[in-house]
């Protein structure tokens, strides 16, 4: 009797330190997980500002003077339009 | 000595006492009771009212967070973002607990870029609470906050950016404190572009890290990003040639209005003056309206066509019935009306052509008004276009039973009438749509073509389509809004303006057109407030507009040519890339 109760005792300690290494384990976890989800917000914040900042610097009037003025660009004439296929002339 | 060893306890003289029996119950009894209530107490705190101590206890390493949500983008047709939030920090200071060294405020006042002294004061104010400095970017946040300065605490708030400015300022609008829309689209969708918190509550250690989340989690809500059917390339299109168009003819405002005519989306809306909504301050009124939509102006003869129309569909004139219009003045009871030049005998479809006012007052004069009113009724003339817009109106027109002869007369060429410039280029529609007049939509459709709702007959409309044809060519009132390579249909207007009750020598030159006119893909209506710069006519002051703005537009968007290159008349459009 007295030992089926020794075996039963260890058996409770060695559960209760699995109890307490496997929540260990789950906060830590937890923890990374929260550090990512922290990270994935600052990246779509990132993602924000950069497509804020795409579309500052792809502004038609900007776009529209640095064609002009640094490229030399200008819309075709009319008469060296030529149309291809579907339906053009 | 034996006698007093051999002593025994119950033989002492207190332990000889005889009490009664009760007292002994009495002590048992109230120790009994003592423990009862220990045991009912005990009961009661971790049976029945646990809840309560369990959240006290929670409440000691337990805290609620908010998971901020950000308002929905803005992005026209093509993904180009309109209006975008992003975060920023708001540093704030309670003064009493502010104890910096004088390097200290020197470096915060450098990266706030505050002046040091003004700082200072703000500082030394006698609040509990100021806001330093709001909206700073997160970047600067950081380096503030790792000086770790006493007092000093910071926000995160958001702030709304508009990277294309002042170009579709009136038709994005802006958002004012807390993510709040107080104007156009910001205004029209705020429930779909508001973004809304969600809420968690978490266990935090001794650290502050959190350990675990403990009951549900509230999602946030990403507000809904909304895609326009704008098209940012035809916007700045119109927008820059609006511009154009108003400093050169000295004029006070103006407003174009593009729109696909397979889709009723609208592609461009803009107006001038405007303003920009990254930096509102100074803002004025005039700025603020969007005049396309909100405001009403008598159309003048860009209304014509309608009634010419109807005329056809009724079966009383037909193309070529010959009007008699000289001597280019009509008297109808103690008013007349007059031709800008006086013609004489003209046909159904030389009177649009060369605009005349007597003659489609004479073609009006046939209809019963009850018909004609029916007739700009169905066309959406005097209710709002329920585009979803603040502020949309409706325009003006009066039943039909108070219509006085005069009226009827002068409402056929766009007087006594009022509509907005989204009505008018709605109304046409019809002649680009074989005779349907169908919604519009300021958001992007899956591009299939809309139903809409039949108003004139596809003959009749092919009829008015050649007529506005002709307006377009020499001889026509616009020939400026000829395009190379395409054929264009449209109609000029010129109105007075209504000033206190009269007509004063202010004009609203217009230009409502459709093109390819084989088979329409865009509808352009442009109209300039108060032209003062010697010309106020709609064909020499919005026609040429009208046509760089429907050259440029059909370029875009590749739409096929359906006529020769060279234009009648010759004037080659000066075009835009």
């Amino acid at each position: 009797m007295l030992r089926l109760n020794l075996l039963l005792l260890v058996a409770a300690i060695i559960c209760a330190l699995g109890v307490v290494t496997s929540q260990h384990k789950a906060r830590k976890l937890f923890q990374d997980l929260e550090g990512e989800q922290e990270r994935a917000r600052s990246l779509d914040v990132e993602w924000g500002q950069l497509q804020l900042e795409l579309s500052t610097w792809a502004t038609h009037p900007r776009i529209e003077k640095i064609a002009r003025e640094k490229l030399r660009m200008h819309a075709p004439e009319p008469a060296k339009v030529i149309h291809a296929g579907g339906g053009g002339r | 000595m034996a006698r007093a060893r051999s002593h025994r306890y119950t033989e002492s003289p207190v332990l000889q006492l005889a009490f009664p029996a009760w007292r002994s119950r009495l002590a048992a009894l109230a120790l009994l009771g003592g423990f009862a209530v220990l045991a009912g107490r005990s009961f009661y705190l971790q049976v029945i009212n646990n809840d309560f101590l369990q959240e006290k206890g929670e409440s000691r390493y337990r805290r609620e967070l908010e998971i901020s949500a950000s308002r929905g983008r803005i992005t026209d047709r093509n993904g180009d973002v309109l209006a975008v939030s992003t975060p920023m920090r708001s540093v704030w200071a309670i003064p009493a607990d502010v104890k910096l060294v004088p390097e200290q405020s020197q470096a915060l006042a450098k990266l706030l870029e505050m002046d040091p002294r003004e700082l200072n004061r703000k500082l030394a104010e006698d609040k509990n609470f100021v806001y330093v400095k709001r909206q700073i970017p997160p970047e600067t946040g950081e380096r503030i906050a790792a000086m770790k300065l006493p007092g000093i605490h910071q926000n995160k708030e958001y702030r709304r950016y508009y990277p294309s400015g002042d170009m579709t300022a009136h038709i994005v609008g802006f958002t004012g404190v807390d993510d709040k829309g107080l104007e156009g689209v910001e205004l029209a969708f705020q429930d779909q572009l508001l973004g809304r918190p969600g809420q968690r509550s978490v266990i935090k250690d001794r650290r502050g890290q959190i350990v675990e989340d403990v009951g549900s989690v509230k999602p946030p809500q990403d507000g809904k990003d909304i895609t326009l059917a704008l098209d940012s390339k035809i916007q700045y299109l119109a927008f820059s040639q609006l511009k154009q168009a108003v400093d050169d003819n000295d004029a006070k405002a103006g407003g174009v209005v593009v729109v696909d005519a397979r889709t009723g989306e609208v592609l461009a809306l803009a107006n001038w003056p405007t303003y920009n909504p990254n930096n509102r301050a100074g803002l004025s009124g005039a700025q603020l309206r969007n005049r396309a939509v909100t405001d009403t102006y008598e159309p003048g003869s860009t209304m014509k066509p309608f009634p010419a129309a109807l005329a056809l569909e009724k079966g009383k004139f037909r193309f070529d019935s010959v009007i008699n219009t000289a001597p280019g003045k009509l008297t109808i009871g103690t008013a007349t009306i007059s031709d800008s030049h006086a013609h004489g005998l003209l046909t159904l479809a030389q009177v649009i052509q060369k605009s005349s006012n007597v003659g489609i007052a004479k073609v009006a004069g046939t209809f019963p008004p009850e018909e004609m009113w029916t007739m700009f009724d169905a066309l959406g003339f005097g209710q709002a276009p329920k585009l979803g817009f603040p502020g949309e109106v409706g325009g003006r027109l009066r039943p039909w039973k108070t219509w006085r002869p005069i009226e009827q007369a002068t409402m056929s060429y766009g007087h006594g009438i009022s509509v907005s410039l989204l009505q008018m280029v709605r109304a046409y529609t019809v002649f680009a749509r074989d005779g349907e007049l169908i919604p519009l939509s300021l958001l992007k459709s899956d591009g299939s073509t809309v139903r809409g709702e039949r108003v004139f007959s596809p003959q009749t409309v092919r009829e008015v389509k050649s007529m506005l044809e002709m307006a377009v060519q020499p001889g026509g009132t616009a020939p400026k809004a000829q395009i190379p390579g395409y054929r264009v249909a449209g109609k000029t207007g010129t109105a007075h303006k209504l000033e206190g009750g009269v007509y004063a020598r202010k004009y609203v030159a217009s230009f409502v057109g459709l093109a390819p006119a084989s088979d329409p893909r865009l509808i352009v209506a442009v109209m300039i407030d108060e032209p003062s710069n010697g010309k106020h006519f709609g064909g020499d002051v919005a026609g040429p507009t009208f046509a760089n703005i429907m050259s440029g537009a059909l370029r875009t968007l590749g739409v096929p040519q359906d006529a020769p290159l060279q234009v009648a008349g010759g004037i080659p459009g000066k075009e835009k890339l």
